[in-house]
Parts: C-alpha cells; structure tokens; sequence
C-alpha cells in the first residue's frame, strides 16, 4: 500500500469530502495560500478557491462563533485553530455555543462542524504553543473528541467528523505531521466510537491516544524482549469511548496503563482509568495506572521539556512494576 | 528626520540600543541556522525605531508588555545580552531561568513584563498594570506593544474601552509592519485601525516607524500627558520586518516579494537613516560610530559563546515555580 503523511492524510480527507459536498468549506488563519504554518492544507485554495477555503483575520472566537452559526443553518464549516492553545480563545463559543444548541433546542438545531487542532509537546514551543488540551472539551457534553495516531486514522476519522451531525474537535500531534504510514488509496472512513487493537497480549493493555499510542507500541517491544506481552489498544476517539472493547482487553491481562499527553490530573487518563476500575474491578491484579504529562505549564528548555511527557521506557518502567506485583499500594 | 530636543549622550544611546537589537537579531537568526537554538523565533530587525523610540521615553519604573516579535522590545527596556541569549538556549541563567525563551523572555528589573505567544495576549496585562497605578496612585505608564495582526483580537476594544472610560496611563502602541504571519495587513484588517481607537474617544496618531527621532518625540510627549492622568493614547507605527515571520519562513516570494523587501532595507532602514543624520549633524563621526558597532559586536559574541557553554536547569526546576510561594 502507498504510504503519505499524516498532513497529507488530513488534506486528501479534507479535499475529498469538500468535493462530495458543497457545503463543506474551511477557514482559519492562513489556511488559503500559505495552507497552514504546517503546510497541511496547501493546494486546497486552489482546487476549491478563496469562498470555500477562507483565510480569517486573528479573531479565534469571532471565526469559531461564525462557524457554529453557518453550521446551525446549513453548511459543514471545518475550522482551522492554527494551535490547540488558541481553544482557550474560543472556549465559549465552542462549549456554551456549539456544544448546546442541541440539546437546548430539544434536538431541533444542529450544528455540524468540525475544528482542527493539534496538541503535543517537545516542539521546543513553550508554554502556550504545547499543551495537550483534549481533556478540556471531552468533559464538554456535546462535543466530540479524535485523537489521530497516524495519517491512516487522520484521514479516516477527518472524513467521518465532516459527515457527522455534531461539532468534532480533532487533536493532531503536531509533531506527527511528516510521519508516514500506509493509508489505502480507495476511500474509507473509521468510525467512531471503536478502539483499535494495535497490538495483541495477555500481561498488560497499554491505553495510548494519538502518539503516546506509537510510545506504547515501542514500550511493548521493549517488554517482549524481557517476556512480558502486552496488548496496545488506541480508542481513536475520547468521546465517543469505546469501553467495550478496553474493558475486555483489561479482563484478559487483568493490568493497564493508560497514557495520554495531557496533564495528569483530572484528564483523559484519569477517566479512562476509573471507567476501568468501576467496571473490570474484579478481574484486576494490579490499579490502573495513568501517565500523562507532568502537571507543570510545559517549559522552553529542552533540558526541563523532555522530562515532561511520558516515555517507552517510562511506561517499561511502570509495567515491569506491575506485572511484579510491585505497585499494590494496600497499607 | 524628525527633531527632538535632546543631548548628544540620549542620541548616542538611542543609535547604539538599534545596533544592540539589529546585532543581537542577527546572533540569534545565526543560532537557529546552525542548529543551535532550540526551537523557532521572530525576527525583531527593522523595527528597532519603534522600539528604542518608544523605550527611551520610558523610565525603568514604566512597565512595557511585548509579543512573539520581543527582543527587540527587551533590548531596548534595558535587558542585557548574556541572560537574553541564555534564555533563548534555554540555560539556567536565562531571563526566565530557562523556562520561558524567545516567545516569553522578560524582565522585571527594567519593568518588562514579558514577551507573549498568544497574539495580542498581553493587552489585558498592560492596561491591569495601568489600572493597578491609578488605583495606587502612582505616575508610571504601561506601554502594550502589539502587531497589526493583534489589532484583529477582540480583547482590544473590551480594554480600550475601558482604559478611556477610565482614563488609565497606557499607551497602545501598535507596530504596523504590513503582515499578520503570511497575510498583508489590508486583507486582515478592514477601515482605518486609528479610527478604531478614536471611536473610544482615544488620542490616536500615526507616525513614521523607521524614525527613532520621531517616535521618542511623539511618546516622550504623550508619556508626559499619561502620567498626568489624561491617556489612555494609540500610537501606529508604521514599520517592516526584515525577515520572514519566523527563522524558518526562508521562501516567501508566495506573500511578500524580494523587491519590496529590498526597498525597505535600502532606503528606509531606521539604522542608516539615524546614522545618516547623527553624522551630517555632527553628533558622531563614522569612525566613531564603527566603534561602537565593533563593541557591540563583540559584547554579543562574547554573550553568544556564554550562553551556548552554560549549564542547562537541573531537573529538579521542572516541578518549581508552578505555585508562587
Ligand atoms: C491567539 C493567537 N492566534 C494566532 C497565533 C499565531 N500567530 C503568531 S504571530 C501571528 C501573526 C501576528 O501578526 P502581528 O500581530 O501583525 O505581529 P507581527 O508578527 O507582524 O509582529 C499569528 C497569527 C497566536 N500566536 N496567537
Ligand atoms: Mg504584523
């Protein structure tokens, strides 16, 4: 199969549902000519011209509130957040604007729109160009959640999150975008809501989003060559979870890791980990571990960066531990 | 040029802080292109009229908040090259211990408040500041340094309305350099961004960036009256970077062409021009003014080979600072 990058990936996605639908178009800033500082949308501007592919001024929550309006009347607004720091700019018109009107109008409006972000740290980008902020609108009813792990699952899932009848946030690594991997040249779609196993194993699950998948996966190499087998799943989505299939994972090797890049506390491990407690707490050897990023503001140096994000050899670490019996901290 | 009354040591000083920035630029650029620096930065050079201008109107007790573009702004406050060039190779003995690099140097003992990543995230910050000296009682002014890009934040009116409503001490100095990353400005930003300010009842000028004389003239007037408790003002600064937006944004020809670029740096950088006019009036001579280069040149090697043989943090900073004590 031919292999593209993950830009490239999320660009074909991106121009193959502008072709199938009308409605679709994109904005945010620098998107047209320049197509993104990352490059990922170039060419679009071209094929689809300036009323579809619109570069906005830097008014975050004025293009956002805009696209939720378009949305609710008519058209698939796909919208560019140039970094995933920026939703903070954008926070009530994503959550108290888009994520409601559903619901509030009693299933009546609908707003059918995708922002495009990313996350991800070690850039050497600082404090406010490096967070990983999925966490902060999963807890938003309303609003779904993708996390990408390769340019298959970007292409995939972007196509999904354009057909889908809600506002999608999909989170990019931005340090993915020049990663290839295979993506069939026939058109597909992955669904949400369905967790794939990546890898299989009976000792231990190892639960990655996005590119702490691609750390788990080189965590479970390590712990092969040591003779402990574990499985890798990546849920793809944060909202919709696909529980069933983690729940079953856990059954079978009765330890987990879940590993996400966001901060530590009160994030997407922490969910993800209690769902497993509450509901495989009995076929358990061990708790559920999560790793996320350390909870500090993300700093320049790459002396203090480095430290901040979870590692294979951090999650070899801990899954040696667990596997030991070592980490069953009953006083 | 314009004139501003001033002794001949304030215009040395003037001259010598846009060779400090221009210089201290073409380090840093030199750092990332061999791979030296960690991660991506923007270029102040040909801006540093608006800077010094601006800064040299300013005593160490005004406070200054600055942008994604802020060397320059630091330079200019006072900073000095050796925590800078630290800061940007993220050792210890940085500005921000490391922590923060180019997009969040500052530097509290000169009153800069800090550089900011987010596009026209400091304007709250600068007029709080401003706020905080008339609830004080206090004469200082807060200058909020931001691009023409930024003048697309809607954060902008929700403060100017307030500082006018409130008469705070700050200056909105807007430096217009024609681009927002890789958009010209006209396709950003609809009417006029004075009438803007105006519309809050806000003193607004617009002034030639490129002229060191004529900024300081006009902020040194405008600090006087601010501090006398009749601002807020807006000032755009009509100026040009030099570079692409960031290090990395080499082939540019897509926005911006060759031709323009070399106009700007031929005929109205604000280097030359000052230069140009402190000589024909007597001030210095050439010879004089190539010494003072060649010191600079060498203060910020010196501060270049510093900083890249310093020590990085230790691990244990990584978990500090994250709660004030
Ligand atoms: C809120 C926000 N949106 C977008 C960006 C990305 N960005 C960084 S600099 C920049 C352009 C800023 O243009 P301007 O204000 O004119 O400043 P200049 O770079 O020209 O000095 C953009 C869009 C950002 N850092 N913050
Ligand atoms: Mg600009």
């Amino acid at each position: 199969m031919r292999e593209i990058t993950l830009s490239q990936a999320v660009n074909e996605a991106i121009a193959e549902e502008m072709r199938r639908d009308e409605t679709v178009f994109l904005m945010g800033e620098d998107v047209a000519e320049a197509g993104t500082p990352f490059k990922v949308l170039s060419g679009l501007v071209e094929e689809f011209g300036t009323g579809r592919v619109i570069d906005t001024p830097i008014s975050e929550p004025g293009f956002v509130g805009m696209a939720v309006g378009a949305a609710m009347t008519g058209a698939r607004p796909i919208v560019d957040l140039m970094f995933g720091d920026f939703i903070f700019l954008v926070m009530d018109q994503l959550c108290n604007q888009a994520a409601k009107q559903h619901y509030m109008s009693g299933g009546k409006l609908r707003v059918p729109m995708v922002l495009r972000t990313n996350m991800g740290a070690t850039r050497r980008s600082a404090a406010q160009h490096s967070q990983s902020l999925q966490a902060l609108v999963a807890h938003i009813p309303g609003l779904k959640v993708a996390m990408p792990s390769s340019a298959y699952e970007a292409k995939g899932l972007m196509k999904t999150a354009i057909r889908d009848n809600n506002p999608v946030v999909i989170f990019e690594d931005k340090l993915m975008y020049q990663d290839k991997a295979p993506v069939p040249e026939e058109e597909y779609l992955i669904p949400f809501g369905q967790a794939h196993v990546k890898r299989a194993g009976s000792d231990i699950t190892l639960i990655g989003t996005s590119s702490m998948v691609q750390v788990a996966e080189k965590a479970a190499a390590m712990l092969a060559e040591e003779g402990i087998s574990a499985e890798v799943i990546d849920p793809r989505t944060i909202v919709p979870l696909d529980e069933a299939t983690l729940i079953e994972s856990v059954k079978k090797t009765s330890r987990a890791i879940v590993i996400d890049e966001g901060h530590q506390s009160y994030g997407v491990t922490a969910e993800i980990a209690s769902r497993l407690n509450e509901k495989a707490f009995y076929h358990l050897d061990a708790p559920v571990l999560r790793m996320g990023a350390m909870d500090v503001p993300v700093p320049f140096s790459p002396a203090l960066e480095d430290l901040t994000v979870p590692t294979p050899e951090g999650v070899v670490a801990n899954a040696r531990q667990l596997c030991a019996g070592e980490m069953i901290h009953a006083a | 040029m314009a004139k501003a009354k001033s002794n001949t040591e304030e215009y040395l000083r003037m001259y010598a802080q846009m060779v400090r920035i221009r210089t201290f630029e073409d380090n840093a650029n030199q750092l990332y292109l061999s791979a030296k620096m960690p991660g991506l930065t923007h270029m102040y050079s040909g801006e540093e009229a608006v800077a010094v201008g601006i800064c040299e109107a300013l005593t160490d007790d005004d406070r200054i908040t600055s942008t994604h573009r802020g060397h320059g702004h630091c330079v200019a406050k006072g900073a000095e090259f050796k925590e800078m060039f630290c800061e940007l190779l993220g050792k210890a003995e940085g500005y921000c211990r490391g922590k923060g690099g180019s997009m969040h140097i500052a530097d509290q003992s000169h009153g800069n408040l800090g550089a900011n990543a987010i596009v026209g995230g400091s304007m709250g910050i600068a007029t709080g500041s401003a706020l905080r000296a008339k609830l004080q009682g206090s004469d200082d002014v807060t200058v909020c340094f931001f691009g023409d890009g930024a003048t697309a934040q809607g954060l902008w009116y929700e403060v100017m309305n307030m500082a006018a409503l409130w008469k705070l001490p700050v200056i909105y100095a807007c430096e217009n350099n024609g681009y927002s990353e890789y958009t010209k400005t006209e396709e950003i930003a609809a009417g006029s961004i004075t009438a803007r300010a105006e519309a809050f009842g806000i003193e607004a000028h617009q002034v030639d960036g490129q002229d060191v004389l004529a900024v300081n003239e006009l902020t040194r007037k405008l600090v006087e009256r601010a501090r006398k408790g009749e601002g807020p003002f807006f000032i755009e600064l009509m100026t040009y970077r030099y570079h692409g937006h960031h290090v990395g944004d080499i082939n540019r020809e897509y926005y911006r062409s060759k031709a323009e670029e070399k106009d700007w740096r031929d005929n109205r950088d604000p280097i030359i021009r000052f230069r140009a006019h402190l000589v024909s009036e007597g001030i210095a001579t050439e010879a004089d003014l190539d010494a003072l280069n060649a010191e600079i040149e060498k203060d910020a090697a010196e501060a270049v080979a510093y900083a890249l043989e310093a020590a990085y943090p230790d691990a244990s900073e990584v978990g500090q600072h994250v709660y004030a004590a």
